[in-house]
């Protein structure tokens, strides 16, 4: 996938030239192009229009933005784009299988994890990434991986209940 | 199968998990600018000239001033004295005065720093005290927004008696409402089409209201869009008049859609945020631990315009008693004016912070006379056919004492509290527990609801799909998903049969703002009615029989379409029946009903670091009918942890009326360590005039935690915490004193 047309930030007088960079997005083989400086966030959400990952405060401390980098979370916000080069990049959009949505996905539905959504897609992302290292975590664990992303509006609760219940998928339910 | 008392998994939770709900920043238009707003640095003074920094290609940039408004400058809300941009005169730190738009958004951001605005000083106004002694007059002849004095017997007279009077003085701090999307909006405007605004917002025809006025133009040349939106919490309740206003300026003036997102920063310390309050109490008790008389002075600080102050004071005012009986009461408070950006709604709007100060003065005026707080609190509790403070004969079956039963067993309250007794003897540590008594009126004050006249509409369309039409806003709290269970259920249809239209103000009817705890019980009501009178239409046509399939249904609403053309039922606001208030003397049925509460709150307090750690948390409470138990118990868990962060840890740093740690980095909400496990439960008690018997639930859980937490500091230290948010610092202070 080339990016032809770009609205990351114009390179100032002195800083150089806009870079190209190849990287895998959502599995897909990319090439960006733009300031080196420019946030990872603005040409995924900008040039890419891959617009599920949010921004919440731009300094890296709400996770809304985050996104997984060769398997790690990281929050885009703080990723200029000459670190995505030769990364393989997963946003909230390459979760689903098409249709087919993953287990943390309906966890999230069936368990009340998702309310107003705006910190959904990280949240979702920082839940993988903890069942990728760790995949029958206790709630400490839970806890400690997504001490990264707020939540203002669940409490955290049902976010942990349907941390372990994508883990359980045959658990009866409640 | 009826739906309602189902978890029905939230209608557009698939949107949300998948990135594709479309907030308004995820919106791009063809030739769209970007906005920014240029604000005061100072708190007050006269405009005497703006100078443009010389780097900037400004004739690239549209700007507009108080000059280009078409037609007036104000907010139209209360009292109408904020303008939409300040027009030679500051109020108030981060005050508007200009707009830029320019289609490089790093280059607009460049320009509005370049941007200096000469201010001669006027003086200001930064503490309540000030406001109330004077020394300046900001506002008015007085500093004074609003007040109301509540009376019931005879104070005075009951103080005088010779009982026993005790009292105590209460500080809350102001709260960011600290949604995770901030505000934005974006729009399109000229003089042909008018104006079309799409956004992030509670309130699409609060909106739509401000900006008839400021463009002057005709309700239908005034199109709101409400974008999914990501949190609310009462902070896009009034504020978003303004962004929309903003973008919609910029858009009239240059002739291009403008998109208009605030970043953190300016979206915290820029916009509203929970009124500071302090709260003075003299209780008089007899030998009996019974309240003789309560004389409670509560005063909030509005800022500098009057916003929705006064509605703010009012519910302040009316749960400043609690859920108690006291023969004599008098209330008398104040919202006054200070130098600061206006303060405004947020969850709970005025309750948490009068119901904070009540309930950690049970707890003082317990230890005063010798009783434990729950003995002191189950010889006041206000019972059926007993009149509240402001004179509403509580006329439902009230079960506080239930309440409080079921709270302290599941909390294991009486067990710990021994425990801890011998525990903190030997440990470095202290624990405690303590909890709060409290009821959260539902719906519009008074007669509100009655000047809100809230409809609601409910439309079939052809091929028999039903659409429900309401202004009331999805904003997390899961109104999408109880209106379709609800008008599913008194269709006889799937929830998933039924369409919750986006609130669009060319579409829906106006079902009022979504805020004060009232859309499932007022607006839920409506669209009860309005289905059921879609069921009415199609049973009295003989198109359908008291018990049918979805087919059926669909085939019903062909066959009516086809013979008799579109059909749509409508619903309208009806009191229930008996309700009187008096806005004059501040007496009456000031709700409709109330949810009440028992919250119970354990803590490990480190007398080292100082630090205040939540072990547990429970919170039992009777809301009517529970619509959708996850959606339910998701509200009350948010509430919960959104006071635990008020009580605890968010503290909003001001210097001369500017917020100074406007940064996720400073200002400190909790994480998914800092929350115990917050434990809630039900009763259910139907309310004859919700659907299905539900009652209001948004606010409550914003109204207890801080107290109960309060109360279980002071048991585990000995100390009295008095003032929110109780900040290690706070506390440590507190400590060292009573060390000596």
């Amino acid at each position: 996938m080339h990016v032809g047309e770009l609205v990351s930030p114009k390179p100032r007088s002195g800083e150089g030239g806009p870079i190209r960079v190849g990287c895998t997005i959502n599995g897909v083989a990319s090439t960006l192009e733009g300031h080196p400086m420019a946030r990872l966030l603005d040409v995924l959400r900008h040039d890419l229009r891959l617009t599920g990952t949010k921004e919440g405060c731009g300094e890296g401390e709400c996770g809304a933005c985050a996104i997984l980098i060769d398997g790690q979370l990281v929050n885009s916000c703080l990723v200029p784009l000459l670190h995505a080069a030769g990364t393989s990049i997963t946003t909230i959009e390459g979760v689903a299988d098409g249709e087919r949505l993953h287990a943390v996905q309906e966890a999230f539905i069936a368990y009340g994890g998702a309310q107003c959504g705006i910190c959904t897609p990280g949240m979702v992302l920082a839940a993988i990434n903890l069942l990728a290292r760790n995949p029958d975590p206790a709630e400490a664990d839970i806890r400690t991986a997504l001490a990264g992303n707020l939540c203002r509006c669940t409490g955290y609760m049902r976010i942990f209940e349907a941390v372990v219940r994508a883990c359980h998928p045959s658990a009866s339910q409640t | 199968m009826p739906t309602i008392g189902q978890s029905i998994p939230r209608k557009e939770g698939r949107a949300k998990v998948t990135g594709r709900a479309r907030y308004v920043d995820d919106m791009a238009l063809p030739g769209m600018l970007y906005g920014a707003t240029v604000r005061s640095t100072v708190a007050r003074g006269e405009i005497r000239g703006i100078e443009y920094g010389p780097s900037i290609p400004w004739d690239e940039f549209t700007i507009v001033s108080a000059a280009d408004i078409p037609g007036r400058n104000c907010v139209t809300l209360i009292l109408d004295d904020q303008p939409f941009l300040a027009d030679g005169r500051i109020n108030h730190p981060e005050e508007p005065i200009l707009l830029l738009a320019h289609s490089d958004r790093f280059l607009l951001e460049e320009a509005r720093r370049q941007i200096i605005v000469h201010v001669e000083p006027r003086p200001a106004v930064f503490s309540m005290d000030d406001a109330l002694e004077r020394r300046h007059v900001i506002w008015g002849n007085d500093n004074i927004f609003k007040s109301y004095v509540v009376s019931r017997g005879d104070v005075d007279a009951a103080m005088a008696d010779g009982v026993r009077v005790i009292e105590g003085e209460y500080e809350t701090g102001a709260q960011e409402q600290l949604y995770i999307e901030p505000n934005g909006m974006l729009a399109v405007a000229n003089p042909v089409d008018g104006v079309t605004v799409w956004g992030s917002m509670q309130c699409p025809y609060y909106i739509q209201k401000a900006l008839l006025s400021l463009f002057e133009m005709p309700a239908e040349k005034i199109r709101i869009v409400q974008m999914e939106t990501g949190g609310g919490f009462g902070g896009k309740e009034e504020y978003p008049s303004i962004i929309a206003g903003h973008a919609a300026l910029l858009a009239w003036k240059s002739g291009r859609p403008v998109k208009v997102i605030y970043d953190r920063a300016e979206d915290m310390a820029a916009t509203t945020k929970r009124h500071p309050s302090r709260t003075r109490h003299r209780t008089a008790v007899d030998g009996q631990g019974r309240l003789v008389a309560m004389d409670i002075e509560f005063v909030i600080d509005g800022g500098a315009y009057c916003t929705l102050s006064p509605v703010v004071l009012s519910r302040g005012t009316i749960h400043a008693a609690g859920p108690y009986f006291c023969p004599n009461v008098r209330i008398r408070s104040h919202a006054v004016a200070t130098s600061a950006p206006p303060h405004g709604a947020f969850r709970g709007f005025g309750a948490p912070q009068s119901i904070f100060a009540l309930e950690r003065h049970m707890d003082v005026v317990a230890a005063a006379i010798g009783l434990t707080p729950e003995e002191f609190r189950r010889r006041n509790f206000i019972t059926p056919g007993q009149a509240s403070a402001v004179g509403q004969v509580i006329n439902e079956p009230v079960g506080m004492a239930r309440l409080l039963d079921r709270a302290l067993e599941l909390s294991e309250y009486h067990d710990k509290t021994r425990r801890f007794a011998v525990s903190n003897r030997r440990s470095t540590t202290k624990q405690g527990i303590g909890f709060a008594s409290f009821m959260h009126g539902a719906g519009f004050t008074g007669s509100g609801e009655e000047h809100l006249a809230s409809v609601v509409a409910v439309d079939v369309v052809p091929d028999g799909h039903v659409r429900v039409m309401t202004s009331s806003t999805e904003i997390g709290q899961g109104t999408n998903t109880i209106f379709a269970q609800i008008a599913g259920d008194a269709l006889q249809l799937p929830s998933d049969a039924i369409e919750v239209v986006q609130p669009d103000t060319a579409l829906v009817p106006n079902s009022g703002p979504t805020v004060a705890s009232r859309t499932c019980m007022v607006v839920g009501r409506l669209v009860e009615s309005a289905a059921l009178g879609v069921r009415r239409t199609l049973v009295d046509a003989g198109l359908l029989g008291d018990s049918y399939t979805s087919s059926d249904f669909q085939n019903a609403c062909r066959e009516y379409v086809a013979r008799t053309g579109p059909l749509r039922a409508t619903a309208r606001y009806q009191p229930p029946p008996g309700l009187k208030w008096d806005d004059e003397r501040y007496q009456g049925d000031a709700y409709g009903t109330y949810a009440w509460a028992v919250y119970v709150a354990e803590v490990t307090v480190d007398p080292v670091t100082f630090e205040v750690r939540v072990d547990d948390f429970v919170a039992v409470q009777e809301i009517g009918k529970v619509i959708n138990p996850v959606l339910a118990s998701g509200q009350i868990e948010g509430g919960v942890a959104q006071a635990i962060g008020w009580a605890l840890h968010e503290h909003v740093v001001w210097r001369e009326g500017r917020m100074v740690n406007s940064q996720m980095t400073n200002y400190i909400m909790p994480t998914s360590v800092d929350l115990p496990r917050i434990r809630v439960y039900f009763e259910e008690q139907a309310y004859p005039y919700g659907p299905a018997g539900a009652k209001g639930i948004g606010e409550l859980p914003m109204d207890g935690a801080a107290p109960a937490i309060f109360n279980a500091v002071a048991q585990a230290t000995g100390v009295s915490p008095t003032k929110v948010p109780l900040t290690p610092e706070v506390l440590m202070e507190l400590m060292e004193r009573a060390r000596g």
